[in-house]
């Protein structure tokens, strides 16, 4: 007996919208679990203390200090280099061999797993350059990981101005430079900014590469070339260690509200960005 | 009386890849007149006009031969600075392109790239070059509004003025009026025919009526080649070509 | 005077377009000037094929821990690519516009979720419930390939998304128009049209999954054995590192570097895999 196609239908929809929906409860589980077990703990006191007994008491100051830093510092390393590249090759040369190898690098890059990262960052920066466990060798290793994310997003957005826009500032006697000053990047702004802050999201949430190059010191930074504890190690090394549950409820909470602001703002900026441009 | 010689074209070609787009084209544009290029689609005009101000350069496939000389020099020799040539020679291109700035900004991007920030100064500049494109009283209170706020036809004036604010000794234009109203585009003739007395002006159209109305002398171009040139009233009622014929009186187009 | 300065400026963005690729080369040179010298030293045999890891006995055999890195993202396979490509067609074919944009967003949250937080819901979560529910020891290969099967949802679901939509829409208005419903249209053309990209998807997706650290510690029970069902404990390459990163000296470093570079050139391979799935569907068009 022949199913009719109407019945077919239906019940491959129904099945397709289970999938999405159970995808989306996953999503919401996990956020009303740890923010459920772990907003009770949050307090002023919580953040803004220094932790005791290696963390089983006190707070996450310094956790949430490195946090901020280290991705800084990161996008500070990877912005004039991953604008760069994006700029060199979307206005300085065309299609040839030299940029041909150049976004296989890049696209590489994209896909080498943090764990490598960390094991580079270890030998390399750490070890080989003798800069030991800091913020400037996490970063630094940081950097080459969201360079492939800053380049795509930058040139994309390069790509986005309007060809117009630079024939006309060409025409008014400006270099090619002038231009991608003053025409191209500035219309380009919203898009790379975009992708800072997915950058930035994703260093946050970096564990494998931030633990063998900033290493793991609870003791407040003062300088780049202090160890420093982000908060998702922080977290890491309370749960693995058994050290104490509720206090990883709390940093996974800070944690995953980070990560939940640094997302809604680059979605909230990318949409005025395509909103400004149809005006 | 015999106006010197502004630009002169010396048997110049310009091939776009493997495709020649002009063909040895020896063109003089005398000062102080308005020379009209007229021609069907594909016949070099905007390929000319574009070699004028080096704007080609952008275009990694064109390739040039030839000369074009401004006031005597050779623009395509390898010392010649293009961008100060495009200081000189401003285009006004087909399709208006407002920089996505206020009205001022857009106005004064030329003349800050030149160094000029002395607020009065600038000012001064903006009144005179909005003045002289006929768009002033109808903007003068929104200087600081988005540019692209104004119609198409006060685009258009605005890409003139901006060119204006340059101080060019040149103008090109390059079917300015093709997306204008007819009113937009009358003013826009005006505008023209008042900025000849101080400047050098070419202009590519495709109407022939508009090269009939403004143009001082007339020159057309079929399929990259340079058929006939001289006044505009002989190209118009007595021309030598009888391709030009053909053209002027709309057999084809 | 200009052309200096401009050539200046066009000499400084080359050099940093070259930063990228001067990152992976370091990168491959530093891992592979650990890694290889070991491999070379010990023999490929005795370290891909044996099941003897004993550091301190000098013993350096990964085979157990390929294994169980192969079979954990094909575990993540198993449950992400399914689940993933049902959720972008139903996004992408079944639900309006308004509607996507609202959840395309919420999904890419999830790709915002640290490893770790993942990691720990598998142990407090899900690593109960198998235990409960099948026996064993509840962190497992199946605790891993779930957790990683969600992690690696994102990316199919983004990456089919993009396939799917870039699907002519003439081939929808054709297999409707010769009278099929929108689920026809769907599983007769448009998937057969999507699916050099859908395969790209999930290659990339195991790549991810490969490389993944921190969640499968936490959840994959990281005893060093070849497992003989899904309740079995095991040790992924990326845990391993991991792990013993901190406190390894000498050979047994020099061995860490080694499975980086295995595991390196796998996921390069998987990436390769992609890449020639995503060239065969603009081959065929």
């Amino acid at each position: 007996m022949r199913i009719p196609p109407r019945n077919t239908q239906a019940l491959a929809v129904t099945l397709l919208a289970g999938a999405t929906g159970l995808t989306l409860a996953v999503l919401v589980f996990v956020i009303v679990f740890i923010l459920g077990k772990g907003l009770p703990v949050i307090s002023l006191g919580f953040l803004f203390d220094n932790p005791q007994e290696m963390g089983k008491a006190g707070g996450i100051f310094p956790t949430l200090v490195g946090t901020l830093i280290l991705p800084l510092v990161a996008i500070l390393i990877a912005l004039p280099a991953g604008v760069g590249t994006a700029v060199y090759l979307s206005e300085y040369t065309g299609d040839n061999l030299a940029t041909r190898i150049i976004r296989f690098g890049t696209d590489c890059l994209a896909g080498i797993p943090s764990i490598i990262f960390g094991l580079f960052g270890f030998i390399f920066f750490v070890t080989t350059l003798k800069m030991g466990w800091c913020i400037l060798s996490g970063a630094l290793t940081l950097a080459i990981m969201v360079l492939p994310t800053i380049i795509r997003t930058a040139e994309e957005a390069i790509r986005a101005v309007p060809a117009g826009y630079r024939e006309v500032s060409c025409s008014l006697g400006a270099t090619r430079w002038e231009t991608v000053l003053k025409v191209v990047l500035p219309n380009a702004l919203p898009g790379i900014v975009t992708g800072i802050m997915l950058s930035i999201g994703r260093c946050i949430g970096e564990t494998a590469a931030v633990i063998f190059t900033a290493g793991a010191s609870l003791r407040l930074p003062h300088s780049v070339f202090d160890s420093t504890r982000t908060m998702a190690v922080h977290f890491y090394i309370l749960a693995r260690e058994g050290i104490s549950n509720e206090n990883a409820y709390g940093t996974a909470a800070v944690l995953i509200l980070s990560v939940l602001l640094v997302n809604s703002l680059s979605y909230w900026m990318m949409n005025r960005f395509i909103a400004r441009r149809t005006k | 009386m015999t106006d010197a010689v502004k630009i002169s074209n010396r048997n110049f070609s310009v091939f776009y890849g493997a495709i020649q787009a002009l063909r040895g084209i020896t063109l003089d544009v005398l000062a102080h007149q308005i020379l009209g290029i007229i021609g069907p689609a594909g016949s070099g005009k905007t390929a000319l006009l574009r070699s004028m101000n080096r704007l080609n350069d952008l275009n990694p496939n064109c390739r040039v031969e030839g000369q074009i000389l401004l006031d005597g020099e050779d623009i395509y020799q390898p010392e010649f600075d293009a961008v100060r040539l495009r200081k000189r020679v401003g285009m006004v291109f087909a399709l208006p392109v407002p920089l996505p700035l206020s009205l001022f900004d857009n106005i004064v991007y030329g003349p800050r790239l030149s160094g000029i920030r002395a607020r009065a100064r600038l000012n001064e500049l903006v009144e005179r070059s909005l003045q002289a494109a006929f768009l002033w009283d109808e903007v003068k209170d929104r200087l600081q509004t988005s540019a692209l706020r104004l119609s198409g036809g006060q685009q258009q004036r605005l890409c003139l003025a901006r060119v204006l604010a340059m101080e060019p000794e040149v103008i090109l234009l390059d079917e300015p009026c093709s997306g204008l109203d007819p009113i937009s585009t009358s003013r826009i003739e005006e505008a023209l025919m008042a900025l000849k007395s101080k400047y050098t002006i070419v202009l590519v159209t495709n109407n022939t009526k508009q090269a009939a109305r403004v143009a001082d002398t007339t020159a057309f171009l079929l399929q990259g080649e340079l058929v006939e040139v001289g006044p505009t009233d002989r190209i118009f009622t007595a021309p030598k070509d009888q391709r030009t014929n053909d053209y002027v009186s709309g057999r084809f187009g | 005077m200009h052309q200096t300065g401009d050539r200046i400026v066009r000499w400084t963005l080359m050099a940093l377009a070259f930063t990228a690729l001067t990152s992976l080369l370091l990168i491959a040179i530093f891992i592979f000037k650990e890694g290889v010298p070991f491999i070379a030293r010990v023999g490929f045999r005795d370290f891909l094929l044996s099941s003897d890891w004993r550091p301190q006995a000098g013993h350096f055999g990964i085979y157990p821990m390929i294994v169980a890195s192969l079979l954990v993202t094909l575990g993540a396979m198993l449950v992400g690519a399914p689940l993933g490509i049902a959720c972008a067609v139903f996004l992408n074919e079944f639900v309006s516009k308004p509607v996507t944009r609202v959840i395309k967003p919420t999904i890419e949250l999830l790709a915002g979720i640290p490893s770790v937080v993942y990691g720990f819901i598998g142990v407090v979560v899900v690593a109960p419930l198998i235990r409960s529910q099948f026996g064993g020891p509840g962190l497992s290969m199946l605790c891993a390939s779930l957790i990683l099967g969600v992690m690696v949802l994102p990316t199919i679901i983004s990456i089919s998304t993009d396939v799917l939509a870039s699907v002519p829409n003439a081939y929808r208005e054709g297999a409707l128009a010769l009278g099929a419903t929108r689920w026809q249209s769907v599983h007769l053309v448009i998937l057969k049209a999507a699916r050099s990209g859908i395969v790209a998807a999930v290659i990339l997706g195991m790549g991810r999954a490969i490389g993944e650290t921190m969640a499968v510690i936490m959840v994959a029970g990281n005893t060093v054995q070849v497992p003989r069902s899904a309740l079995d404990s095991v040790c992924t390459l990326t845990a391993k590192i991991a792990m013993e990163m901190g406190s390894a000296t000498g050979p047994h470093r020099q061995a860490l570097f080694a499975i980086g570079v295995v595991l390196f050139l796998m996921i390069m391979m998987f990436n390769a895999l992609a890449m020639t799935a995503i060239k065969k569907r603009f081959a065929g068009k």
